[in-house]
């Protein structure tokens, strides 16, 4: 039975052991953002031993590139882009020690290994309910490649943005699944 | 004849920018609350009311329904009675991108050049324009504002006339299976067929603009459309990829003539962040 948890950042292992595909999160805390183009600098600063913009270990990442806020708002509209795009990235990132990512679309078979030997989740936020996220993103800032525009990574302060468990730590998906159940 | 200032051209071409980005269509609503009532997965259900809780927060915040507030492509009927006077034309459809854009918050998702620099244009021009010249004196401006996520997802294939009805809705739904959650389903299925390559695609683009409340006008393609809706359906992918009844909540297809060697069939993905608005001047 599908539950609704709340997720402090950053995770801890014991944090992510309880859940399961299915299940609905409330994540709290310090999120950081990355499309195509961070990924890309940020696995590059890897392979070339170099130090990234922010500490990764057990922090989760949002793949969205948000709508400029209006005057007075942390951050204009913020839903999930689709995933797959950062498949060739996410596992080199997952062994630096990421622990989640937002996103949403399933993902390849190289993630949700690499998902299960990092004991890592995989959360599906509503493709195109950006304002709905918005309203849990109270404060954000840029902190590094402020030339990407919307594709810059930010640090964004979250209360309570709600996700979908899509993949668990034990390799389960709730795309297969969830396709499998209703498929006639 | 009758004169047309290209300048006028700019605060409607902005406005649809806006409005498009805010306001979902009636009938997209219609189709959801439909599809959400007959939907047998409890977070299928849910999705959909988080996508109306969307809908209404958008226009109360007056932001954009989602992030990735498209390409604006426009399909321009202009009369032939029409003297377009006192500039460009395109340049003043580009300078409405530029300003709504702007002044509507709304992201700008355009890069330069398609593979090496993918420099971001700041404004989200260029606008891509299509345009047809009817009778009479009035412009029409629609603006169909494309999120990348959907359109990813679309195809054109020249198939066999050997291949018959059964092989294209076989593709159709061949092309929504493999798609699965990437294009934030629901989705509604553009269906282009015949003309030549580049005309097929443009067909399922224009289909998508047709009411998702009306049927096709020829009953035999009205009859295909519904047996692909079926199908799609049928292969429980469900909103956002999670599982359910409810992949599309409608197939629109549009036909034209073609050459007798020629089957060209194009499907444009489209997500239920389905906005366009037209004017008239
Ligand atoms: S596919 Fe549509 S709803 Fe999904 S992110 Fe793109 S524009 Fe938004």
């Amino acid at each position: 039975m599908a539950k609704e948890l709340h997720l402090q950042t950053p995770l801890k292992d014991d944090d992510l052991k309880e859940l399961k595909i299915g299940d609905k999160v409330l994540i709290t805390g310090i999120i950081y953002t990355a499309r195509d183009a961070a990924h890309k600098r940020l696995v590059d600063l890897i392979e070339a031993g170099k130090e990234l913009p922010f500490d990764i270990k057990g922090q989760i990442i949002y793949f969205v590139g948000p709508a400029p806020a209006r005057p007075g708002m942390p951050i204009g509209s913020a839903g999930p882009t689709t995933s797959y795009r950062m498949d060739p990235y996410s596992p080199i990132l997952l062994d630096a020690g990421l622990k989640g990512m937002i996103g949403k679309g399933p993902r390849s078979k190289e993630v949700i290994d690499s998902m299960i030997k990092s004991k890592a989740i995989y959360l599906a936020a509503i493709g195109g309910a950006a304002v709905v996220m918005a309203q849990s993103i109270k404060a954000a800032k840029v902190i590094a490649y402020e030339d990407l525009g919307t594709e810059a990574i930010r640090e964004l302060k979250v209360e309570n943005l709600p996700c979908i468990v899509a993949n668990d730590i034990f390799g389960n998906d709730l795309y297969d699944e969830g396709i499998k159940k209703y498929k006639k | 004849m009758r004169e047309i200032d290209v300048k006028e051209i700019i605060p409607i071409v902005k406005k649809l920018c806006i409005d498009a980005s805010i306001y979902i269509g009636d009938d997209v609503v219609e189709k959801l609350k439909e599809f959400q009532e007959k939907e047998e997965s409890p977070i299928a259900k849910e999705i959909i009311s988080i996508i109306f809780e969307n809908q209404r927060l958008s226009v109360e915040k007056q932001m954009p329904l989602c992030q990735d507030t498209g390409v604006a492509v426009f399909f321009i009927e202009l009369g032939q009675d029409v003297h377009l006077v006192e500039g460009d034309f395109y340049e003043a459809i580009n300078e409405g991108v530029r300003q709504g854009y702007k002044d509507g918050y709304l992201r700008k998702s355009m890069v330069d050049d398609p593979i090496i620099d993918r420099k971001n244009t700041k404004d989200n021009t260029p606008a891509l324009i299509y345009l047809d010249i009817v009778p009479g004196d009035k412009i029409k401006i629609t603006l169909a504002a494309k999120g990348g996520g959907s359109e990813n997802m679309s195809e054109v294939k020249m198939m066999k006339a050997a291949d018959g009805i059964e092989g294209v809705i076989d593709f159709v739904v061949d092309r929504v299976k493999r798609s699965g959650g990437n294009p934030c389903p629901p989705i509604i299925v553009g269906v282009g067929l015949g003309g030549n390559f580049e005309q097929s695609a443009l067909l399922a683009k224009k289909s998508l603009l047709r009411s998702l409340n009306e049927k096709n006008p020829d009953p035999k393609w009205a009859k295909v459309e519904d047996e692909i809706l079926e199908k799609v359906n049928n292969l429980g992918i469900g909103p956002q990829g999670l599982g359910g009844r409810t992949t599309a909540i409608a197939v629109n297809i549009l036909h034209k003539a073609c050459h007798i060697a020629c089957m060209p069939v194009a499907v444009n993905i489209q997500c239920h962040v389905h906005r366009h608005k037209s004017a008239v001047i």
